[in-house]
């Protein structure tokens, strides 16, 4: 139905204001890469869509920003730094797999996260979970898949970080709470000081979440740019363009 | 106010359509309070930034201005609804126009079709 070829991609313009920037930023594992020469820079204040299919990047370019992962070559900055333990006081990272304790109860998990960090706002954390519904008395472990992913939100958006890197958290979800959940990001972003980038395979409901995306394919970037501008250029939403990615 | 937004056509565009038509409808009157860039975000599903973006871009064609320390109203321009109005039934027109002439009718034929669907209406 539509040429592919009309998604032009001239790869790596610069933005002002760039909190996060990759430069030919290339990460090999044994036996794979997982990017392959990524350029690009994301402004400040912003909610960035990074988009994808499975096995395109996406992990490795959030965990390359928090700080987890170095790349082979090229050169990642946050804040102008190569992520160390400054930018990771700063960087909060939500992992795509259960990282807290299954025995514990909602509330004493989140007494516990908390006092990890110096930037926990317990006011904040009171108000999602209260927002989310979740059972405070209830144990981690028996909580349905997404109050799970709701929980493991509320541990990352608790705290008052600058840069927010949200690792799929719609993924397997009940559509539900995948709106729930946007609901949660749009009304405690905090569009001056914040910035978001939300891994997603599921765009439905985060067609109007975004300011920014950048599409991950193979890793190397397909396309990217603010996401009004690619409406007007394309004439097609976040979903249709994401398939044209794809094609 | 009802937000339902095509996402294949800018969001921020949308927005501000949105507002024109309610003022130029009535809804909205000059000097009205319009509600925050944060509780637009909210009601509509929006980003922040895209209410943001929508607000400048409204304060800047002159349909809303800024009071200190309340917020947005719409501007205090007796003639605003008026030429709202004016420039929406211009934008509707253009559009049957164009659509009826890519169909092969005239203008005149147009006319006589709408005039025609008018009187049964009518009946």
């Amino acid at each position: 139905m539509v040429d592919e070829s009309r998604l032009e991609y001239e790869g790596g313009h610069e933005v002002k204001d760039a909190i996060i920037s990759f430069r030919n930023v290339t990460k090999r594992f044994p036996g794979a890469d997982a990017l392959t020469d990524v350029t690009v820079d994301v402004p400040k204040g912003q909610v960035i869509g990074l988009l994808g299919p499975n096995g395109s990047g996406k992990s490795t370019f959030l965990k390359l920003i928090a700080g987890l992962h170095r790349p082979t070559q090229g050169q990642v900055l946050v804040g102008g730094r190569v992520p160390d333990r400054e930018t990771k006081s700063y960087v909060a990272y939500m992992p795509e797999v259960d990282h807290i304790y299954p025995w514990m109860t909602v509330g004493r998990a989140m007494q516990f996260i908390g006092s990890f960090y110096k930037d926990w706002d317990a006011e904040r954390a009171e108000r999602l979970i209260d927002f989310f519904e979740l059972p405070r008395r209830n144990r981690v472990g028996k909580l349905s898949k997404g109050m799970r992913a709701k929980l493991r939100l509320t541990a990352v958006l608790a705290r008052a970080s600058s840069i927010i890197l949200l690792d799929e958290p719609l993924s397997g979800i009940d559509p539900p709470s995948r709106i729930r959940i946007v609901d949660a990001l749009l009304s405690e972003f905090d569009s001056g000081e914040q910035t978001i980038i939300l891994s997603t395979h599921e765009v439905m409901e985060t067609e109007s979440l975004f300011d920014r995306l950048i599409f991950l394919v193979n890793g190397q970037i397909r396309l990217e740019g603010d996401v009004e501008e690619l409406r007007r250029r394309y004439g097609t939403s976040v979903q249709g363009l994401f398939k044209e990615v794809l094609a | 106010m009802q937000f339902d937004f095509d996402p294949a056509l800018p969001i921020y565009q949308q927005i501000i359509d949105a507002f024109r038509r309610a003022i130029a409808r009535g809804a909205l009157a000059p000097g009205d309070r319009i509600m925050s860039q944060r509780e637009l975000a909210q009601v509509a599903r929006v980003s922040p930034n895209t209410a943001k973006r929508a607000y400048r871009e409204m304060e800047q064609m002159g349909l809303t201005e800024t009071i200190r320390g309340q917020g947005s109203i719409v501007r205090r321009d007796p003639t605003l609804v008026q030429t709202l109005r004016e420039e929406m039934a211009r934008g509707a027109i253009q559009q049957f126009i164009g659509e009826m002439r890519s169909l092969g009718f005239s203008g005149e034929e147009a006319i006589e079709m709408a005039r025609k669907s008018l009187e049964e209406e009518r009946t």
